[in-house]
């Protein structure tokens, strides 16, 4: 799930702080939302145990500091421990984020002596037949029986439900499981409109009541429970008229090492088409972050065209999103259609309008499978 | 946000388990982590800090820490400091 990430608002003074090691995107699951590329089958050559461990070792020397393993399914790695174990001794805090699948009391145990610090699960209803449709598969009571199990061998656990119209209306029962299982943070990821989820938008999409609804119910439950869980709700873009500040800026703190060793400034970046983003494969993770033209076409604010280039606001939003600006309007330097002052920003108002038309033809949710979008896509 | 609670000099205060603090050579400062998180701390929030990991009285640190400023008064400030901590979630209060 991409997200602007309330807590990495900072000043990372040129290093890569965040290392996102996306492991694999082989996973059992089959969310319609999923931020992996459509053309899945197309990246079949993973890096090695040893290639990871040189990424990891090379950008700590470069200053980073936090280390998420993602996917797909990380748990799909074989390696995983004995990567966790590496990064842990190169001095990085790491995260795990996870659908649990492929997990069990015995494997935790192992990534706990290995030094793993959170786990993220993602959990997508307190409802279990609406969590298994959405992804898919029946997980809900293994993802369940995870949680507690995470949390009875003392990690701190971030729960994350992908925000859809299928559960938006589950706030409320949702924040009350999440008390139950006593996890740390709650987080409600509305979900972005790329790749997996642009092809299902006009269906995944709630509207401006539900998610005000949706705020509301996390807002009197805040003042119930005070701070014994911490909840992260944002409106989402499309809705805010103002843009995300995505990825506190493009190449400004965040490094994206996708299964295949390609380098990204975050994890949709590998859909802008022309950028030619290197290979750790080829070149060193520093050349790769300060020199390569990928990561320097967009960093910083000289890209810019009005009225970006002119607002006051860019160096808080930095512009918005490259990939959304791609994806809807076949330019990634275009201002981004979420914000109100983009003239492209109909794009987005149309969006809203067409997803929530009461005679739209509705079809079923296109699932993430291997073979079901074609490569030309 | 309300304003943050208040604490009394006789309350013991411990940096949260979840909270991780340590030296870091590339920012030349000590920095929190926290699940997906990072706080760079100054100096002085620092010694604070690191006077409370697993658990200690206030009364304590302040002494400590006024001894190694020269007998200034600054129990006030370390006092709002905590707060802020505690309201930020950093530390809590050991019961």
């Amino acid at each position: 799930m991409t997200k602007a990430g309330p807590a990495l608002r900072l000043d990372g003074q040129g290093r890569p702080l965040w290392l996102v090691c996306e492991l694999t995107y082989g996973c059992p699951l089959k969310c319609p939302w999923c931020s992996n590329p459509l053309d899945l089958d197309a990246y079949q050559n993973e890096l090695s145990t040893e290639e990871w461990k040189r990424v990891m070792r090379e950008s700590r020397t470069l200053g980073s500091l936090q280390l998420g393993f993602t996917g797909g399914e990380p748990l799909m790695r074989r390696d995983l421990e004995d990567l966790v174990a590496e990064a842990d001794r190169l001095g990085y805090y790491t995260n795990l984020i996870t659908s649990t699948v492929g997990m069990s009391a015995k494997r935790l145990s192992r990534l706990k002596a290995a030094g793993l610090k959170q786990i993220q699960v993602s959990l997508q209803s307190h409802d279990a037949a609406t969590t298994n449709a959405l992804v898919g598969a029946s997980v809900h009571d293994h993802k369940i029986a995870m949680i507690r199990e995470i949390k009875a061998q003392g990690f701190p656990v971030v729960l994350n439900i992908p925000v859809v119209r299928q559960n938006i209306a589950h706030t409320g029962a949702y924040l009350e499981m999440a008390l139950d299982l006593g996890v740390d943070y709650v987080e409600f990821a509305n979900v972005q409109y790329y790749n997996w989820a642009l092809v299902n938008r006009d269906e995944l999409m709630p509207s401006l009541e539900e998610l005000k609804a949706s705020e509301e119910a996390i807002n009197s439950f805040r003042q119930r429970i005070g701070k014994k869980m911490v909840i992260y709700f944002v409106i989402p873009d499309y809705f805010n008229g103002r843009p995300k500040a995505c990825m506190n800026g493009w190449g400004s703190i965040i490094m994206t090492i996708a299964p295949d060793g390609v380098a990204l400034p975050c994890q949709e970046a590998r859909l802008l088409k022309g950028l030619n983003f290197p290979s750790v494969r080829e070149h060193s993770v520093e050349w790769i972050w300060k020199e390569s033209p990928a990561f320097r076409t967009y960093r910083g604010d000289a890209w810019m065209k009005e009225p970006c280039r002119s607002c006051s606001e860019r160096e808080k939003d930095f512009g918005g999103c490259r990939c959304q600006a791609y994806l809807l309007t076949g330019d990634g330097a275009n201002p981004d259609p979420a914000c109100s002052k983009s003239p492209f920003h109909h794009l987005v108002e149309e969006a809203i309008v067409e997803a929530h038309r009461p005679q739209r033809n509705s079809r079923p949710l296109v699932m993430r499978e291997v073979g079901v979008a074609s490569s030309t896509q | 946000m309300t304003e943050a609670a208040r604490l009394d000099p006789n309350d013991i205060v411990e940096l949260h388990p979840m909270y991780l603090l340590r030296w870091e050579e590339a920012e030349q400062a000590h920095v929190l982590l926290y699940p997906e998180g990072i706080v760079k701390l100054n100096s002085s929030a620092a010694e604070i800090l690191k006077r409370v990991v697993g658990g200690r009285r206030i009364d304590d640190v302040v002494a400590e820490l006024t001894a190694l400023c020269d007998g200034q008064d600054i129990s006030a400030d370390i006092l709002a400091f905590l707060e802020i901590a505690n309201d930020k979630g950093w530390t809590r209060v050991k019961t």
